[in-house]
């Protein structure tokens, strides 16, 4: 690209495009835009990162990001604390939130076991969960992690942890899509499905 | 399954060439850097959907030209087979089948099995064992579909296990999580591995027999951890080592055919003819194992074989596989009279195909 006739306006798309996935036209392009905005957007625009930074906290139960000490879903009173479900990071909370389905209580570990990205299990949020374990009130535990071979990884070592405990263990099933045609399944999936099947009466009140 | 005809349009030196096959052996002679081996390659890419000599599909198109071209027929099954692969500079390459093109390449790749033997082939005797690994890996792989799903996933595990050994923590319970994972897919690497031992290794002994006469006695022995202990106490035993070597120094990542001749391992004293004997019998094991297997004869490409072997073996070898139980056979060589002569000594009917060099610059 050729070089910027202002050495402000560089800076400002360096820092743009220090963004994964966008690039210096990119950035040049939201640079520019931004620069049309009156000053006052602008501070809105970036106070709203610098006050993100300073003031977001991890909740104190379940390392969920909120606002307050703790997250609105553990202080939701109407939740059933006697299920816990373990996840990789915030995305996969709002995931599982969407669909509308679950109504216990998380544990978010801030990433997975992978020695290859140097992330061990003592990077992760492993001994807060056994501490809420110990305290006997899930009487289930649900890994809810991504079917990789770092999430089995994960799992295996979850398992060897909590495997002690008088608790339920449960992994999030894995199976045929719905909507999905058999022929069309990937044939790992389908083979575990027909493996790992289901009795149909759980079908029945759904 | 025969290959009838074969058509080249700007391969690699090939401008514009044809070739009809009417024998099962079919003999490809001339000068050095003619484009004998070219030919091979343009049969090779026609079974593999890509050639042995330059994995970069574009470097195979003739020096200033636009795209080049392979067309082959085949006869497979009593029917007639259309087979053809382009490549047009700066686009993908485009396979087709009786003129319907292939969604996805790796369907095609097995339906016309194809056994070469090429002069680099060598490091797989005189290589480390990984080069063997392939061998063994890439055989199995074509016939059993999870095997290749269970090696990576052991590959993979092996990768963290290495990563989490260099970090030098000492955690126990981590190093167990990744043991039992690699136990889950160890055993049946292992078992896959050692049918196809057995299978393999009598038909490499008998093979090496008839090229050497009966003069020296070949065995190939599948050399695994596994042999002696379950993988699990593999692991448990080589845990101090293990830390200190900060990899992981047993498994089936270890495992590897070891070749013996009269009783002794081979690579320390074996002679170049000899490895290249031991190389061509491996093959044509291979061979016996995959049409067996796969219930076709696969095409049998020898790329100038025959140079460190001396008469007899060439003779032995030519005999061999001039007979009905091998199917098409296509031999390059230097030597204008050298193969011609000997089959024709055996009485074993030949097409023969001489190329000459180009007048212009030439790529091969």
């Amino acid at each position: 690209m050729q070089p910027l006739p202002s050495k402000l306006l560089e800076d400002a798309v360096n820092e743009m495009s220090s963004l994964p996935g966008i690039g210096k036209k990119t950035a040049l392009r939201l640079v520019l835009h931004l620069l049309k905005r009156d000053t006052a957007a602008i501070d809105q625009f970036s106070g709203a990162f610098v006050k993100l930074k300073r003031d977001i906290r991890n909740c104190n139960i379940c390392h969920n990001l909120c606002d307050e000490e703790t997250c609105t879903i553990c202080s939701d009173r109407n939740r059933d604390r006697s299920l816990l479900c373990v996840v990789e990071d915030v995305r996969d909370v709002m995931a599982l939130e969407n669909t509308g389905q679950y109504r216990g209580i998380y544990h978010v570990l801030g990433g997975i076991i992978s020695p290859l990205e140097g992330t061990g299990p003592s990077d992760l949020n492993i001994e807060s969960l056994l501490l809420r374990v110990q305290t006997g009130e899930p009487k289930e535990v649900i890994m809810a992690l991504s079917a990789t071979m770092e999430g089995d990884t994960t799992n295996f070592y979850l398992f060897r942890k909590l495997k002690d405990f008088n608790i339920k263990l449960s992994t999030l099933a894995r199976g045929v899509s719905v909507g999905d045609e058999l022929e069309y399944a990937d044939e790992v999936t389908l083979g575990r499905s027909i493996l790992n099947r289901t009795p149909f009466e759980n079908n029945l009140n759904r | 399954m025969e290959l009838k005809s074969l058509s080249l349009v700007n391969f690699r030196s090939h401008r514009d060439a044809a070739y009809n096959f009417t024998e099962d052996v079919a003999v490809f002679t001339g000068p050095n850097g003619a484009g004998k081996t070219n030919v091979l390659d343009a049969i090779h890419y026609l079974s593999f959907c890509k050639g042995f000599l330059n994995p970069t599909d574009s470097q195979n198109i003739h020096l200033g030209e636009p795209f080049f071209l392979i067309e082959g027929k085949f006869k497979l099954n009593e029917k007639n087979e259309q087979i053809s692969c382009g490549l047009k500079r700066g686009q993908t390459k485009i396979f087709k089948r009786n003129s319907k093109e292939y969604a996805k390449l790796s369907e095609h790749i097995g339906l016309f099995p194809l056994v070469l033997i090429a002069p680099t082939d060598i490091v797989l005797i005189s290589g480390g064992s990984e080069e063997r690994r392939k061998f063994t890996d890439t055989v199995i792989s074509q016939f059993d579909r999870n095997y290749l799903e269970h090696l990576i996933r052991y590959n993979k595990i092996v990768q963290q296990r290495n990563a989490f050994l260099r970090q030098g923590q000492n955690d126990r319970s981590m190093l167990e999580v990744l043991n039992m994972q690699l136990c889950r897919y160890a055993p049946e690497i292992y078992e896959a591995r050692k049918s196809f031992l057995n299978r393999i290794a009598p038909l490499f002994s008998k093979y090496y027999q008839i090229l050497s006469s009966h003069n020296e006695e070949v065995s190939l022995v599948y050399d695994s951890g596994l042999n002696e202990y379950p993988m699990e106490d593999l692991l448990e035993r080589s845990v101090e080592r293990d830390r200190v070597m900060q990899y992981t120094t047993e498994g089936i990542h270890k495992d590897d055919l070891e070749i013996r001749v009269n009783g002794f391992p081979l690579r320390r004293y074996a002679s170049q003819g000899q490895q290249k004997s031991i190389l061509i019998a491996l093959k044509l094991a291979q061979f016996d194992v995959m049409a067996e297997l796969k219930g076709i004869k696969p095409l049998l490409l020898l790329d100038d074989i025959f140079e460190k072997l001396d008469q007899d073996r060439i003779t032995a070898l030519m005999t061999l596989v001039s007979q009905q139980h091998f199917g098409q056979i296509f031999i390059t060589d230097s030597h204008p009279e050298r193969v011609t002569d000997i089959l024709g000594s055996i009485d074993c009917p030949y097409d023969r195909f001489s190329i000459e060099l180009l007048q212009q610059t030439s790529q091969d």
